[in-house]
Parts: structure tokens; C-alpha cells; sequence
């Protein structure tokens, strides 16, 4: 029987890819919104496994929301990925430091 | 007509004349501006006369309310009041008649003169505030006029406003006076401070039962209130009165017009303090340590002040420290309580001093505005009437018997001779060798002028002529009183003229002493051969006549033989020069610390720019967090997001249940 404290360890250690991902990738874009995208599905595991748990199905049902919301969100981000790469010809994140003061 | 309503046509009639001409100078023309002027003064001439009559001869008693109430605050009233007795009214025609004769003289004087109504209208403003200054019941009024007539005083001495000369000197007068009003300003708070008053009448009363009152000025150190008070009161006098050390504006003010030098300078504005310390007598006698002041400064000036006039070379700057040391007389008489003889040294010398001033007014007419005395000589043939009038003038000046300068002079040196406060004794040996150096610098001035060979060049000899009837005139009529009026001295000194409005101590006997032995004016000047005073006058005219008529290089020897003595007093014993170093350099180096350290450095410097710098410094090391990489935008929230998490976790446990 796989407890719950093993559903919660391999989000915790999605979770921790998704970060270092973000911290440690110097180059692509795309890799962080990857990333991103990683990090919600870590969440969306311990939503379902503690949904499993507690018998509560409130916790798939956000799942869904989520997942909704990420589509979006991934469109939305590639779109912006595309434009930004006509205009800057590159999608190397050192590169991108526009906001640097 | 009511009393009310005359005392205030009096100094309301030379007002409207001022303001007519001052602001309508140009519509109502030369003739026009003269004419209301000289209307307006001779008016309050006339009425000023019918007053004294009125109080003086009649007797009646004295006039004290008030016109207008300008404002009651807190309890406290600012009036507009008038007190007049013999002493307002003594002073009130002594000024109008003085102002009258200048106001006829001026229209010969100022005749080329391109600010001709300008001038009639700031003397007939002067004559309107003296007289505001005189008739005043109350200390604040008191003080209106003190500074009106500084005011004047200082827009005349800087009447010809071109002149760098004069625009220097009129600051001068202004900002000397300004020292001396503040101690008269900090005694006015005083007064109003011990006795919750400004009306002369409520404060001479209440005066008696603060005698012995201390006021600590400075914590810990106890003063004598009435001390203070009229400590501060003189200084006020000091500087209106040119008394040392505050007499350094006088000679300067020699660059304004003569009539002013004459009406101002001479006869009224500088008499202003003389008149204030008499009109507080009841508040002086209170105080010996006061009346030791005074008559220490009084001594000082009037002998010191004297010997400056002997090696000046101006004509009017010999009259106008001639002005300095009568000042000093005057300033000696009261402080040997002798009030009377003060004042009536005042009058005297408001006659003669004017014409004097006038006179030397009419001989720089006839040398064409040259002032220089060592140009001039032998004008007595070409101006006859100038000529007699100014020896008239010098003869009263120097205390000749049966001459008006003669009572008043003598009557103060015997009084301070008899005075019994401290300081009396070193009063009396300088205003009794004061009385050589008078006739000295006088006759020098007189033989230098009138007699010799003449040494201007030939174009002034050709022009030479006895001036206009408008400029002789006022010199003959100012030439009488010089005179005669030192017959008055029975009713006005030894009489009981002052009754009432000067009191005197019983303990301060100088004047007491001289009037037991005053037997008639001709018995006075019997008596005055018994003393030396007389004989010192004849020296001081002799040595002149000697020195200056007889053997005229012996002057350059005397200067080179004391060529010390001779520089201290060109240089007016550096008065001017440590005014100018000490306080106006030190004034200017507070200014230049001011300056460099509190605005330059501190507010400029650490406030302004410092704040602005300190924002520019923290941005400059902030921006460097701002790499404007994603990931440390990622790893800053990240970072956040843990601490506040272990906010809520470890430190702040009520938030998870």
C-alpha cells in the first residue's frame, strides 16, 4: 500500500526540480515556463492524494481548475515567448535583463 | 477754539503742509510747495506762542488727555495724547520758531535746487513729528516720534541721494541711531514691564514706591529697576544726542543740507534726548547710579568732542562738533540734576547754534558750495550782515556776559561745580576747560572766515556778495533771541518755571546751591568774574586771535611740534575706524560665519544637497540588486516566500492551528 507521506515526497521532490530549474537554467525560456508548469503539477499531486485520503473530492475538483488555468497560462506564455523572440532574436534568459537598474 | 483742538491744529497744520507738498509737489509748483509749508509752520508758530502764554505766563495748569485711543489690547491702551506744561510748551515754540526761520532760509538756500519740494516737504514732516515727540503723554508716543524724527533725519541727511558720501552717512546716522533707539525701546518695555503703564502721568507716580526695586537682568545678579530704566532710557538719548560713544552720526550728517544741519543737527532732533531725560526727571532723581552715567558721558563729550572742532577744517563740521560738546554741556547739567539749566541751555543754544549753522549756510552760498575754511578769509567786507549775525552767534556760543550762552553755560558749570553726585567733580574741570576750547575753535572759525586776507581765487572774489533777504533775514531774527534771551534765566531757572513738571531731589543741591546766590542777571555776571570760566573764554579767544590772526604760521608749527596729538584728532581719536573695524567688521564676520558655516555648509551643504545626496547614494547601491535576470526575481520571491512561511511556522505559532 503506498501511504501518503510517499505522494507527498515525490511532490516535494517535483517540487524541488521545478525550483532549482528555474535557479539554475541560464539559458532557455521555454525550460522555465517547463518548470512552471512542473511546479503546478506537483501541487496538483498533493491535491489529489490528500483529495484520496480525506475523502474529500474538493481537491480533484481544484486539480481541474488548475490544470485549466496552466493551459492558459502556457499558451499565454508561449505566445509572449514567440513575440519576444521576433523582437530580441533570442530566448536565452541571460540576456533578458531589461529591467536591470 | 478749545485746547484740545488748538494743540492739535498745532502739529497737524506742518503735516498737511508736508503732505501737500510732498505728494502734490508737482501740481502745486516751487512757490506753491514753499508756501503751504511755511503757512503750515508759521501756524503752529503762532498757535505754539498763544500756548505759552496760555500756560506759561497766564499759568494755567497743565493739559494731559488724550485725543485718539489707536487700539486697547489686553488691557494695555496706545493713545494719542498730549501733555502740555511750561516744558512742552518752552520746547514746542523753541522748535516752531527754529523751523520757521529755516523754512524762509531754505527757499534761498535750496533756490537751484532740483528736489526744492521734496525738501519742504520732509522739514515740515520733521517739524510735525518734533512736535509729536515733545507734546506726547505716553512713552509710546514718546517713541513714534523719536523714530519719525530719525527718519527725517535720515532721508535729509541723504537728500542729495547722488552723492556716495551722503548716501554713507545718512546709513550711518540711521543705523547709530538704530543702537541707541533699542536701549530706548528695552527701557520703554521696562517701564511698561514694572509699572503695566505708558502714560507719563500713572508711571511719574507710581515711580517713588519702585525706588528701591531690583530687577535681575541677568539671573542671579540684582539691579536696581530704576537704574535699568534709565540707563536704557539715555542710551536712547545718547544716540539721538549724539553723545559719545554714539556721536560718530553727527559731523557725517554735515552732508545734508545746511538749513537741516542748522534745524536738525543743530537746534531740535539732537535736542530730543536732552528734552526726554528732563521730561523723566522724576524717574532720574531716583537713580544716582543713572545720573552718574549721564554726566560721566556728558563730560566726556563735551570736553573731547570740543577739541575735535578745533583742527577740523569744514566750516560746518567745526559747528557741528561745536553741536557735540553744547550736547555734552546740556547732558552734564542733567546729570547734575540742574534739569533747568539743561533746558535752558537747550533754548539758548537752539538759537544761537541755528544761526551759527545759517550762517555758515550763507557763506557757503556766497563761496559757492566750497566748505573749506582755509579757502576762505576776509568775508566781512563783502558780507556785512552774515558777518555780525556769525560773530553774534560765536559771542553767545563762547559765554560772552550778557549774551544768551553766557547765562546757560555759566549757570551749568556752577551747578555742576555745586552738584554732589559722583562724577561731578571730573564734570566740572571738563566743561570748565571746555569753555577755552569753545572760544578757541569758535574764533578760529571766525577770523579764519571773516578776517584775514582773502584766499579764495579770484573768480569766487568776483562773485562775492551779501546773500538774498530770505537768507538774512532769518539770521537777524535768529540773531535777537541769541541775545537777549539769556534775561529769561531768573523766571525759566531760578524761577518757578518748572514747578511741577521737573522734579529734583532734595538730596541733588547743585542747582539749589547756585540759585541762593543768584541775585539778578546782572549780579550774575559780576559774580561770573569771580569765577574762572570767564577768564578761560578771553584765553581761548586770545590764543585764536594770536595763533590764526597775528602769527598765522604758528599753527603749522604747533601741528608739527604735537603732530601725535594732532593725527588722534584728525582721525576723531579713530572713533570711526573701530566702529568700522570692530563692529561693523565684526557684524560682517558673524554675517561671513553665518554665511559659510550655517548656510553655506549646513543648510546648503548637509540639508539640502546632503539629503538629496544620501537618496542618489542608497539608490546608486540598491540598482545593483536590480540585475533584471529572471531567476534572481525567482530566487528573491522564492527567498520571501520562505521567510514568511517560517514567520508563520516557527515565530508567529497562533497563525496555525
Amino acid at each position: 500500500m503506498i501511504a501518503l507521506s510517499d505522494y507527498l515526497i515525490l511532490g516535494a521532490i517535483l517540487f524541488g526540480l521545478s525550483v532549482a530549474g528555474i535557479f539554475l537554467n541560464r539559458k532557455n525560456i521555454i525550460i522555465l515556463l517547463m518548470a512552471i508548469e512542473l511546479m503546478l503539477l506537483s501541487v496538483n499531486m498533493n491535491f489529489v492524494a490528500f483529495s484520496y485520503f480525506l475523502g474529500d473530492t474538493a481537491g480533484q475538483v481544484f486539480v481541474f481548475f488548475i490544470l485549466t488555468v496552466a493551459a492558459a497560462e502556457a499558451a499565454i506564455g508561449l505566445a509572449i515567448l514567440v513575440v519576444l523572440f521576433r523582437n530580441r532574436q533570442t530566448i536565452n534568459v541571460q540576456d533578458l535583463d531589461t529591467l536591470k537598474g | 477754539m478749545s485746547m484740545e483742538n488748538l494743540l492739535l491744529a498745532i502739529p497737524l497744520a506742518p503735516l498737511f503742509g508736508a503732505i501737500l507738498a510732498g505728494l502734490f509737489g508737482r501740481q502745486i509748483g516751487r512757490a506753491g510747495a514753499h508756501t503751504v509749508t511755511i503757512l503750515g509752520v508759521a501756524v503752529s508758530f503762532v498757535l505754539s506762542a498763544v500756548v505759552f502764554k496760555h500756560f506759561a505766563i497766564d499759568g494755567a495748569d497743565p493739559f494731559n488727555a488724550s485725543v485718539y485711543t489707536w487700539m486697547v489690547s489686553d488691557g494695555v491702551r496706545f493713545e494719542v495724547g498730549f501733555l502740555v506744561d511750561n516744558l512742552t510748551a518752552l520746547m514746542m515754540t523753541v522748535v516752531t520758531f527754529v523751523s520757521l526761520m529755516v523754512h524762509i532760509y531754505t527757499i534761498g538756500y535750496m533756490h537751484d535746487d532740483p528736489g526744492y519740494q521734496r525738501f519742504f516737504s520732509y522739514i515740515a514732516l520733521f517739524t510735525f513729528s518734533m512736535l509729536m515727540l515733545v507734546m506726547s503723554n505716553n512713552f509710546l508716543q514718546l517713541f513714534f516720534g523719536w523714530e519719525a524724527v530719525g527718519l527725517v533725519s535720515y532721508l535729509l541727511i541723504g537728500f542729495w541721494y547722488t552723492r556716495p558720501t551722503a548716501i554713507y552717512a545718512n546709513l550711518k546716522a540711521f543705523l547709530v541711531n538704530r543702537v541707541g533707539d533699542f536701549g530706548f525701546l528695552l527701557g520703554i518695555a521696562a517701564i511698561y514691564m514694572a509699572f503695566n503703564s505708558m502714560d507719563y502721568a500713572t508711571v511719574f507716580a507710581a515711580a517713588p514706591a519702585q525706588a528701591d526695586a531690583t530687577y535681575q537682568v541677568f539671573p542671579g545678579v540684582d539691579w536696581s529697576l530704576m537704574s535699568v530704566i534709565c540707563i536704557c532710557l539715555f542710551i536712547g538719548a545718547m544716540g539721538k544726542s549724539a553723545q559719545v560713544p554714539l556721536h560718530v552720526w553727527l559731523p557725517d550728517s554735515m552732508e545734508g543740507p545746511t538749513p537741516i544741519s542748522a534745524l536738525i543737527h543743530a537746534a531740535t532732533m539732537v535736542t530730543a534726548g536732552i528734552f526726554m531725560v528732563a521730561r523723566m526727571s522724576p524717574m532720574f532723581e531716583l537713580s544716582t547710579t543713572a545720573l552718574s552715567f549721564v554726566i560721566v558721558i556728558g563730560a566726556i563729550t563735551a570736553f573731547f568732542m570740543g577739541l575735535l572742532g578745533v583742527v577740523q577744517n569744514d566750516i560746518k563740521r567745526v559747528v557741528a562738533y561745536s553741536t557735540l560738546s553744547q550736547l555734552g554741556y546740556m547732558t552734564v547739567a542733567l546729570g547734575a540734576s540742574a534739569y533747568a539749566a539743561g533746558i535752558f541751555h537747550l533754548m539758548t543754544h537752539a538759537f544761537f547754534k541755528a544761526l551759527l549753522f545759517l550762517g555758515a549756510g550763507s557763506v557757503i552760498i556766497a563761496m559757492h558750495h566750497d566748505q573749506d575754511i582755509r579757502n576762505m578769509g576776509g568775508l566781512r567786507k563783502y558780507m556785512p550782515i552774515t558777518w555780525i549775525t556769525m560773530l553774534i552767534g560765536s559771542l553767545a556760543l563762547i559765554g560772552t556776559p550778557f549774551f544768551s550762552g553766557f547765562f546757560s553755560k555759566d549757570t551749568i558749570i556752577e551747578a555742576v561745580h555745586h552738584a554732589n553726585i559722583p562724577g561731578a567733580g571730573i564734570a566740572y574741570w571738563a566743561v570748565l576747560l571746555s569753555v577755552f576750547v569753545t572760544a578757541l575753535y569758535s574764533f578760529r572759525l571766525y577770523f579764519l572766515v571773516f578776517h584775514g586776507t582773502p584766499r579764495m581765487d579770484d573768480h569766487t572774489r568776483e562773485h562775492l556778495h551779501e546773500t538774498p533777504w530770505v537768507v538774512t533775514v532769518p539770521l537777524i531774527l535768529l540773531a535777537i533771541p541769541s541775545v537777549i534771551a539769556g534775561f529769561w534765566i531768573d523766571p525759566i531757572v531760578f524761577g518757578d518755571f518748572f514747578n511741577g513738571v521737573i522734579y529734583v531731589s532734595p538730596e541733588h543741591t547743585g542747582l539749589a546751591h547756585v540759585a541762593e546766590h543768584f541775585h539778578g542777571a546782572t549780579g550774575f555776571v559780576m559774580h561770573a568774574f569771580a569765577g574762572p570760566a570767564i577768564y578761560l573764554a578771553i584765553a581761548g579767544v586770545g590764543t585764536a586771535w594770536y595763533v590764526y590772526m597775528k602769527k598765522p604760521d604758528l599753527a603749522d608749527t604747533i601741528r608739527q611740534r604735537f603732530s601725535a596729538l594732532y593725527t588722534l584728532l584728525v582721525n576723531k581719536y579713530y572713533a570711526d575706524d573701530i566702529n568700522a573695524v570692530v563692529f561693523a567688521g565684526g557684524a560682517r564676520g558673524v554675517g561671513q560665519l553665518l554665511w559659510k558655516i550655517g548656510d553655506v555648509l549646513i543648510i546648503d551643504g548637509l540639508l539640502v544637497n546632503g539629503s538629496a545626496k544620501v537618496v542618489g547614494w542608497t539608490a546608486a547601491v540598491v540598482r545593483k540588486i536590480q540585475t533584471g535576470h529572471l531567476y534572481t526575481y525567482a530566487f528573491s520571491m522564492i527567498i520571501g516566500l520562505l521567510f514568511i512561511l517560517s514567520w508563520f511556522v516557527f515565530i508567529s505559532p497562533g497563525a496555525v492551528q
